[in-house]
């Protein structure tokens, strides 16, 4: 079974600084990292690439400095490493992402299955994978929390909704997004990180892929960040101390005026 | 001019709220752009009351799609029959809910439509001048708010936060046209929904509860966690956890509030015992009302709370329980 698995640097701090011009992201400057959902889409890839004695991809579009996330999947026991990097693709929204994510896919050949991660922590959007799954029109399932058979070229899964888990049958080839509920990741083992080293990551541009250069970056991007603000997310709490029984008594009851105050409108 | 369009959302014959919730955004939108409303129901069948719940809330069509091959919901079913339904009719706008179903669909629906899509809007705005549709939404853990808009493509796609906006006020003596949509089913559908194993002891997701209790480290051991369920029952809420509780087996993964959980806007959230670092604070920040019960003055989440008292839960919550039960037998 070979399993592709699309993750994202995400930059660590939720201090991000953007390009109030563009509306774009800068990225240098604030430390990057793996973003920490996609280690659950990995760690599945793993376990069910163990199990079949099949291989994982990884596969990520970033500047130059994201090679360091494809290096921690090689370390936790990927077997390929893929960075699409181009100034192309930079500005691209998440039309233009999965688009230049599935022609690197095709580049990649056959695949089995794509997992992604329910979404990346940064522009939070979940709908690169769903896009990806369009564009190279496979079997498409969101929220998997759990695997429970693969026979032949059907699985069956369980996906978190609002009313419960849901079980479906899919057929391969598909891609699924996975909720952190499915798995615990694992750390990077020395023996990793020395493979990590020596295996070399393949450096691909949008001509490798054969992009169409008006469905990538800005320009091919549906959608634009035309303003930028920071909320005013403080409130000023009405704070009140219970120290003793008194002081107690009266938060308590403040409180229940406020628990009123929801209930009749 | 095109039409702004809503896709409902069905469970069982009937509408969830947010369907409700999109039409009274979209009234706004629709009227000031002087174009029609419409509503799309993909579903294996609606009750007829529902049909004019619809229609009460401000759809001037409905386009009903009633088919059992669209309940359960798979993306290829419902995204085949809404491509048919946008190819004859050009929407300029379609608006979903940010739920699971919204998430999924939608973005499989605009590469297909070859068109952009905002995700989990808090806000929207007609352009003065353009026309164009103003999305705003909070990204990057609720930290900025982007406004964000597609100019030369249509339809204008984004999905809208539950929650997010109130519900419109019902008037039944609008008039609306129903259109029947024939469905053609996929002649091929790699997704089978083989069925539903509903969540137990809790009567709906955190997502759409008015009030939710949350409790988290602070409440020191598992039996102690009842404490928040207890209030949360007695307050007719759903529990909510951070994610070291749901960590530590307190409370199960769907209730996690935050980053790597549920984002929720509720009427109220009551935080026991949660300090509020950044990542929880993600998932509550479009929460209309915020207490926090913590012997620590100085938490996190103090600076995101609107009441807060400072002082031990494990004495709070049983007299604020205690006090709830005395005023509900005065009344
Ligand atoms: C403030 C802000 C708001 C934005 N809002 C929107 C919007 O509403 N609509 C829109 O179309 N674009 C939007 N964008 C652009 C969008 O963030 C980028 O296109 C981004 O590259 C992908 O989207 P995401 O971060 O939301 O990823 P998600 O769609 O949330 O990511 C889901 C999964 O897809 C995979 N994945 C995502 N990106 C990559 C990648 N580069 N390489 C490999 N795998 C990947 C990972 O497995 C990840 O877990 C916004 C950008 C900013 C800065
Ligand atoms: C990538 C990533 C994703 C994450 N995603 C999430 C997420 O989705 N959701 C989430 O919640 N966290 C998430 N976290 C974890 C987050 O950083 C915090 O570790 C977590 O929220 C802390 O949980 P807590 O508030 O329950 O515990 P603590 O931080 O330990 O807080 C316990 C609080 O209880 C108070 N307390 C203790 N005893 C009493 C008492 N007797 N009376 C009153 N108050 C008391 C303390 O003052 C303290 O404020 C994530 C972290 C990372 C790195």
């Amino acid at each position: 079974m070979h399993i592709i698995v699309p993750i994202k640097q995400v930059p660590q701090s939720s201090a991000v600084k953007m390009d109030p011009v563009t509306g774009t992201m800068i990225r240098s400057g604030s430390a990057a990292t793996l973003n920490p959902l996609d280690l659950y889409a990995l760690e599945t890839a793993l376990c069910l690439s163990e199990r079949s004695a099949g291989s994982v991809t990884a596969l990520t579009m970033g500047p130059p400095s994201a090679a360091q996330i494809l290096k921690e999947a090689l370390s936790m026991g990927a077997s390929r490493a893929i960075l699409l990097t181009d100034r192309l693709f930079g500005g691209s929204d998440t039309y233009a992402t999965s688009y230049a994510l599935s022609k690197a896919i095709e580049h990649i050949g056959s695949f089995d299955l794509i997992i992604t991660g329910e979404r990346a922590t940064d522009g939070d959007t979940a709908q690169v994978g769903p896009g990806i799954a369009a564009w190279l029109d496979v079997a498409l399932v969101t929220y998997v929390s759990a695997i429970n058979t693969i026979v032949d070229r059907t699985m069956e899964v369980e996906r978190l909704t609002e009313e419960g888990y849901q079980a479906v049958r899919l057929t391969l080839p598909a891609l699924i997004s996975v909720v952190k509920e499915i798995a615990i990741p694992r750390l990077p083992t020395l023996r990793g990180k020395k493979r990590a080293m020596n295996t070399p990551i393949e450096e691909w541009d949008a001509r490798t892929i054969g992009a169409d250069i008006g469905k990538i970056g800005l320009k091919g991007s549906p959608t634009r960040v035309v303003k930028i603000e920071s909320p005013k997310v403080a409130r000023t709490a009405e704070v009140h101390i219970a120290s003793d029984e008194d002081s107690m008594k009266g938060a308590v009851d403040r409180l229940i005026d406020i628990i009123e105050e929801v209930y009749h409108g | 001019m095109a039409d702004v369009w809503t896709i409902a959302e069905v469970s069982g014959g009937v509408l969830k709220e947010i369907s409700l919730e999109l039409l009274g955004r979209a009234r706004t939108l629709a009227d000031t752009l002087g174009v029609r409303l419409a509503s799309v129901a993909l579903t294996s069948h609606l009750n007829e009351d529902q049909v004019e719940r619809l229609a009460a809330s401000g759809a001037d069509v409905i386009y009903l799609g009633q088919d059992s091959t669209l309940e359960p919901f798979t993306v290829s079913a419902h995204a085949s029959a809404l491509m048919a339904l946008v190819a004859e009719h050009s929407p300029q706008i379609i608006l979903a809910g940010a739920t699971t179903y919204g998430r999924t669909l939608l973005p499989y629906l605009a590469v297909k439509l070859s068109c952009g899509l905002t995700a989990d809007c808090t806000d929207l705005a007609i352009e003065e001048g353009s026309g164009n549709l103003l999305q705003i939404r909070p990204a990057i853990g609720g930290n900025i708010m982007a406004t964000i808009k597609s100019p030369n493509h249509r339809p204008q796609m984004a999905t809208i936060r539950p929650r997010s906006t109130p519900l419109p006020s019902l008037d039944y003596s609008r008039t609306c046209t129903v259109c029947h949509v024939p469905i053609t089913a996929a002649v091929h559908n790699p997704t089978h929904v083989l069925g539903l194993r509903p969540f137990v002891g809790q009567q709906r997701s955190i997502e759409d509860a008015e009030i939710v209790v949350a409790g988290g480290k602070g409440l020191k051991k598992r039996d102690n966690f009842a404490l928040v369920e207890d209030l949360a029952s007695l307050l007719g809420a759903e529990v909510g956890a951070s994610r070291d509780a749901v960590d530590r087996g307190w409370a199960t993964y769907p209730h996690q509030v935050g980053l790597s959980g549920k984002t929720i806007s509720p009427e109220l959230y009551i935080a026991i015992g949660i300090s509020g670092a950044i990542q929880h604070l993600a998932g509550i920040k479009t929460a209309k009302r915020i207490v926090a019960i913590n012997n620590d003055r100085d938490a996190n989440i103090m600076a995101i709370a609107d009441y807060a008292i400072i002082g031990d839960l494990f004495a709070i919550v049983p007299l604020l329980a205690k006090r709830l039960q005395e005023r509900r037998k005065t009344q």
